[in-house]
C-alpha cells in the first residue's frame, strides 16, 4: 500500500463539507488502497469519504472475487480443501465458486493442462467477462512441472495470460490462499487492467 | 498443425534386454505347472507356453488369439471371464517388434493368465472386442500408443492423445518431449451413435446432441461426454478422454525406479499412498525382497486411511452433484484429519511419496498410534451422520435407486473391479483374493450389494469405510513391530546419513545407488493391490538398467468408465450425473 499524499484532482466525487448525513454516525479511521490513512473527520468534517471511482471499484473487486475452478488434477483436490470448512476461503470473500465462466472473474487453473485441453482452456478464458484474473496453481500449471512430456503444456502462459503463480506440487491450501490475498492486493492497487 | 520441441530428449540407447541376469519368479514352478495344465485342458494348437513367469504365460499366434480368448472365457472349468488388462511392449530390435499382452482373470479359480501376441510393425491383430467388451478401450489405447491396428474394431480412433498428434508415443523411438500443438480448428466433432434399441422408436421430440464437459461442474475436471437426447431420454452417448493424459508410462521410462514413485502419486491422487505401495511392491517383487515388518504394518495402516479418504471424497462430491452440499463440507473435516496424520509422518499432505522401494522414507512419529486411534474413534460419527442425513432422504433415494444399473455379468465382461464390481454382488477384493501386506491375518468382510445401481455403489462404499476402520483398529491393537522401516540392502536402499558421513563403504554405496540406480534382474512381473477404485496393477519390464524398460499401470477407472454409455442408456441427464459421481472416476488414473 502506498503512502502518497491524497490528491483529489482525479476524483469525480465532489468533496462535500457540512454535517453528517445521519445522526449518530460514528467517526472512524478508514483506509482505502492507494491512499494514506486519514481521519474521516479531517476530510469531510463528518462521515464522508471521498475517493476515485477506480479506487472504490478496485477495492470492491478485490474483496469479492468469484473463482472459477478450472480443476483438472490433484491441485483441484487441494482447491476443494481450501474452499471447505477447515481453511474456509469465505473469510476473504472468495467463496462463491462458479462453474460457469460467465459468472466468474478469477480463474484458478488447478492441475496439469495437456495439449488436448489447451483449446478448451483458451475458450473458457475468453468466455469470462472482463476484468478477469488467472491464478496458475501448482507446478504443472506454472511450468508443466515434472511432466516434461509429449502431451503436456509447459506452463499455461503458452495459452492464456497469468497474474499469479503458486509454487508447490500441489500447493498447500495456505499457499493458494496467500496467492488470492496477494492478487487482491494487486487488484486493489489497480495494477491489473485487463 | 505445428511441431514444438522445447526440450531435447535423450533417445533410448540402452542394451537389449538379454544381457543381464534373468528374473526368476518365486512362484515360477507353480505357474509353469498350472500353465501346462491349462494348455492340456484347452488343447489349442496356437499356444506356446512361456516358462518361469510369475503367472501362467503363453505366446499365441495372432491368427489364434480370438479363438484362444473365447476358449478361455467359455471353458466352464477355467472360466477366465474377466479381461484385466491389455497393453503393448515395444522391442524395436526384435523381429516381431511389439508384444501385445493380454491378462485375464478367473473369478472361479482365483487365478490369472497372461497371453502375448507378437506382431511386426504394420501387422494387424484381430480384435477381441467380440469376446470381451472391456477390450474396446484397451485396443484403442494400444493403437494410440503403438500404432498397432486391430482388425474389425468398431471404433479405432485415438483415445488418449489429441487429433493433431503425429506418431505413436510409447514406441521406443518416439522422443518423450516431442509435442504437437492442437488448435481449436483441429478439434474433431463427436456425434454419438444412436443405440440400436432406440433407432426406430417413434418420438414427438427433436433429437438433440448435448455436450457435457470437459469443463463442467459434474464431470469432476476432465471428462467429456456427448449424448444424444430424445426429449429427456439419452439414446446415444460417447465419451472422449485424455484431457489429463500426462504420459505416466513414457515418463517412467525416462526416470529411475525411485524417481517413478512421485509419478505414481499422481495417478489416483485421492488415495496416493495406495499407488506408492502398489508400485513399490511390484519393484520389490522384481528384486525379490520384502519390506521389513514395521514398514509393512505402517503401509497397511496408511493404505486403509487412504481408502477411507478416497471414499469420503467420492461420496462427498457425488452428493454435491445431487445438491447436498452440506455433506461435502462435513466430510472434508475427517479428510483434513487424515491429511494431518500423513503430514506428521512425512511432511506432505495430498501426494506424500512416502514409500520407498524396500520400505518407507522415514519412520513414523512416536505418537503415530495415538493419533491413529483418535482418528479411528472420530470417524464413525462422520460416517453415521452422513448416512442419517441421506440414507432415508426421499430426494436422494429417488435419484439413486435403480439409476444406471449394470448386471454382474456385464460388469465382469467389462473388467470392473473394486466397489463398482462389488455393488453388483461379486465379492472380488484383491485383499482377500491374493493378500499382500498381511491382509490375510486381519478379520474383515468384503461388503457386496445387489443391483449394481448408484445406490448399491453408495452402500458398498459406506460399508467399506467401516470395514477399513475395523482393520485399522486391529492394526492399532497389535502395535507397531520394532525394527527398521527400510531393508538393509545397499543395492536397494540408501545407507543412513550418519554412516555415509563416517564410513567409506557406505559413502561408495550411496554414490553407486544415486548414480547407477537400482538395477533389477531382467524380466517382467505384475503386482496388484486393491486401490480405492479397484484392482490397481503394475506390470514392470526390466532390462537390467537403472530405468524401467516399461511400466504399465492398470488403472481401475479405465474400464469402469468405458462402460458408462451402456449404463446411462435410456436414462436422463440428471441420472447420468448422479451415476458418474458414484463411479468415482479419477482423471489422473483414467488418462494415465
Amino acid at each position: 500500500m502506498s503512502n502518497q499524499p491524497y490528491d483529489s484532482s482525479g476524483s469525480i466525487i465532489q468533496r462535500k463539507r457540512g454535517g453528517p448525513p445521519g445522526e449518530g454516525a460514528e467517526k472512524g479511521l478508514i483506509t482505502l488502497p492507494g491512499e494514506s490513512e486519514r481521519e474521516i473527520e479531517d476530510l469531510a468534517g463528518g462521515t464522508y469519504l471521498t475517493t476515485t471511482v477506480d479506487t472504490m471499484v478496485n477495492w470492491a473487486r478485490g474483496n469479492s472475487l468469484w473463482p472459477l475452478p478450472f480443476g483438472t488434477a490433484c491441485c483441484a483436490i487441494e482447491f476443494m480443501s481450501m474452499v471447505s470448512s477447515h481453511y474456509d476461503i469465505a473469510r476473504f470473500g472468495a467463496e462463491v465458486v462458479r462453474f460457469s465462466p460467465r459468472q466468474a472473474d478469477l480463474m484458478i487453473v488447478a492441475g496439469t493442462i495437456v495439449d488436448k485441453m489447451s483449446p478448451v482452456l483458451k475458450k473458457i478464458y475468453e468466455q469470462m467477462p472482463e476484468p478477469r484474473y488467472v491464478i496458475a496453481m501448482g507446478a504443472c500449471a506454472t511450468s508443466g512441472g515434472f511432466y516434461r512430456a509429449y502431451h503436456v503444456v509447459q506452463g499455461i502462459d503458452e495459452v492464456i495470460p497469468v497474474d499469479m503463480w503458486v509454487p508447490g506440487c500441489p500447493p498447500t491450501p495456505d499457499g493458494l490462499m496467500y496467492s488470492i490475498l496477494k492478487l487482491k492486493e494487486k487488484i486493489q492497487r489497480g495494477e491489473i487492467r485487463r | 498443425m505445428s511441431t514444438l520441441t522445447k526440450f531435447s530428449a535423450i533417445p533410448y540407447t540402452g542394451p537389449a534386454p538379454t544381457n543381464r541376469e534373468p528374473y526368476v519368479a518365486v512362484d515360477g514352478p507353480a505357474a509353469d505347472a498350472r500353465g501346462a495344465a491349462i494348455a492340456a485342458a484347452l488343447q489349442h494348437p496356437g499356444m506356446t507356453q512361456e516358462l518361469g513367469q510369475d503367472m501362467p504365460s503363453f505366446i499365441v499366434g495372432k491368427e489364434h488369439i480370438v479363438d484362444v480368448l473365447r476358449a478361455l472365457k467359455e471353458s466352464s472349468e477355467l472360466a477366465f471371464t474377466m479381461p484385466l488388462d491389455l497393453f503393448g511392449v515395444d522391442y524395436p530390435k526384435r523381429d516381431g517388434r511389439f508384444d501385445i499382452v493380454y491378462q485375464l482373470y478367473s473369478l472361479k479359480n482365483n487365478e490369472r493368465i497372461r497371453l502375448k501376441v507378437r506382431v511386426a510393425d504394420g501387422e494387424p491383430v484381430p480384435t477381441g472386442t467380440g469376446v470381451f467388451k472391456g477390450l474396446d478401450w484397451y485396443e484403442r489405447e494400444v493403437f494410440d500408443m503403438y500404432g498397432v491396428i486391430f482388425d474389425g474394431h468398431p471404433n479405432l480412433r485415438r483415445i488418449l492423445t489429441h487429433e493433431a498428434f503425429q506418431g505413436h508415443a510409447l514406441r521406443k523411438d518416439y522422443d518423450p518431449a516431442q509435442r504437437w500443438l492442437l488448435t481449436e480448428n483441429d478439434v474433431a466433432r463427436i456425434i454419438p451413435k444412436i443405440d440400436p434399441r432406440f433407432e426406430n422408436v417413434d418420438t414427438d421430440y427433436e433429437r438433440v446432441t448435448l455436450n457435457l464437459g470437459p469443463s463442467h461442474p459434474a464431470t469432476h475436471g476432465t471428462l467429456r461426454i456427448v449424448v444424444t437426447l430424445d426429449g429427456e431420454t439419452i439414446i446415444g452417448a460417447d465419451q472422449e478422454i485424455g484431457y489429463l493424459h500426462r504420459c505416466f508410462e513414457k515418463m517412467s521410462e525416462t526416470h529411475t525406479y525411485q524417481q517413478v514413485i512421485p509419478y505414481t502419486d499422481r495417478l489416483n491422487y485421492c488415495s496416493a499412498i495406495i499407488n506408492n505401495v502398489g508400485y513399490c511392491m511390484a519393484v520389490e517383487k522384481l528384486l525379490g525382497i520384502t519390506a521389513p515388518a514395521r514398514a509393512q504394518h505402517i503401509r497397511l495402516m496408511l493404505c486403509e486411511f487412504m481408502r477411507i479418504a478416497d471414499h469420503l471424497v467420492c461420496i462427498g462430491t457425488n452428493l454435491v452433484d445431487m445438491g447436498a452440499l452440506t455433506n461435502f463440507w462435513y466430510l472434508f473435516q475427517p479428510r483434513e484429519e487424515i491429511y494431518g496424520l500423513i503430514e506428521a509422518c512425512c511432511g506432505a499432505r495430498l501426494l506424500p511419496s512416502y514409500t520407498r522401494i524396500g520400505g518407507l522414507a522415514v519412520d513414523v512419529p512416536p505418537d503415530f498410534l495415538e493419533k491413529s486411534q483418535r482418528l479411528v474413534d472420530m470417524m464413525p460419527k462422520f460416517i453415521n451422520d452422513v448416512e442419517k442425513l441421506v440414507d432415508r432422504n426421499k430426494i436422494f433415494l429417488d435419484r439413486v435407486v435403480g439409476v444406471a444399473p449394470i448386471s454382474a455379468e456385464d460388469a465382469i465382461n467389462f473388467g470392473f473391479t473394486g466397489p463398482c464390481l462389488r455393488a453388483c454382488g461379486v465379492p472380488y477384493d484383491v485383499r482377500k483374493a491374493s493378500p499382500y501386506l498381511g491382509y490375510e491375518t486381519y478379520d474383515f468382510d468384503v461388503p457386496i450389494a445387489e443391483g449394481g445401481d448408484t445406490y448399491a455403489r453408495f452402500l458398498v462404499r459406506m460399508e467399506e469405510m467401516r470395514q477399513s476402520l475395523k482393520i485399522l483398529q486391529q492394526a492399532i491393537d497389535r502395535g507397531l513391530p520394532e525394527g527398521p522401516v527400510i531393508v538393509d540392502n545397499p543395492y536397494v536402499a540408501l545407507p543412513p546419513k550418519t554412516k555415509v558421513y563416517n564410513e567409506m563403504e557406505s559413502l561408495i554405496y550411496h554414490f553407486k545407488l544415486i548414480m547407477h540406480g537400482i538395477q533389477p534382474p531382467v524380466g517382467e512381473t505384475y503386482f496388484q493391490v486393491e486401490g480405492g477404485n479397484g484392482e490397481l496393477g503394475f506390470y514392470l519390464v526390466s532390462d537390467g538398467t537403472k530405468n524401467p524398460y516399461r511400466v504399465r499401470c492398470r488403472p481401475p477407472c479405465f474400464q469402469i468408465y468405458s462402460a458408462f454409455p451402456e449404463m446411462i442408456m435410456g436414462q436422463t441427464i440428471p441420472d447420468a450425473i448422479a451415476a458418474l459421481g458414484s463411479l468415482n472416476i479419477i482423471a489422473g488414473e483414467l488418462d494415465h
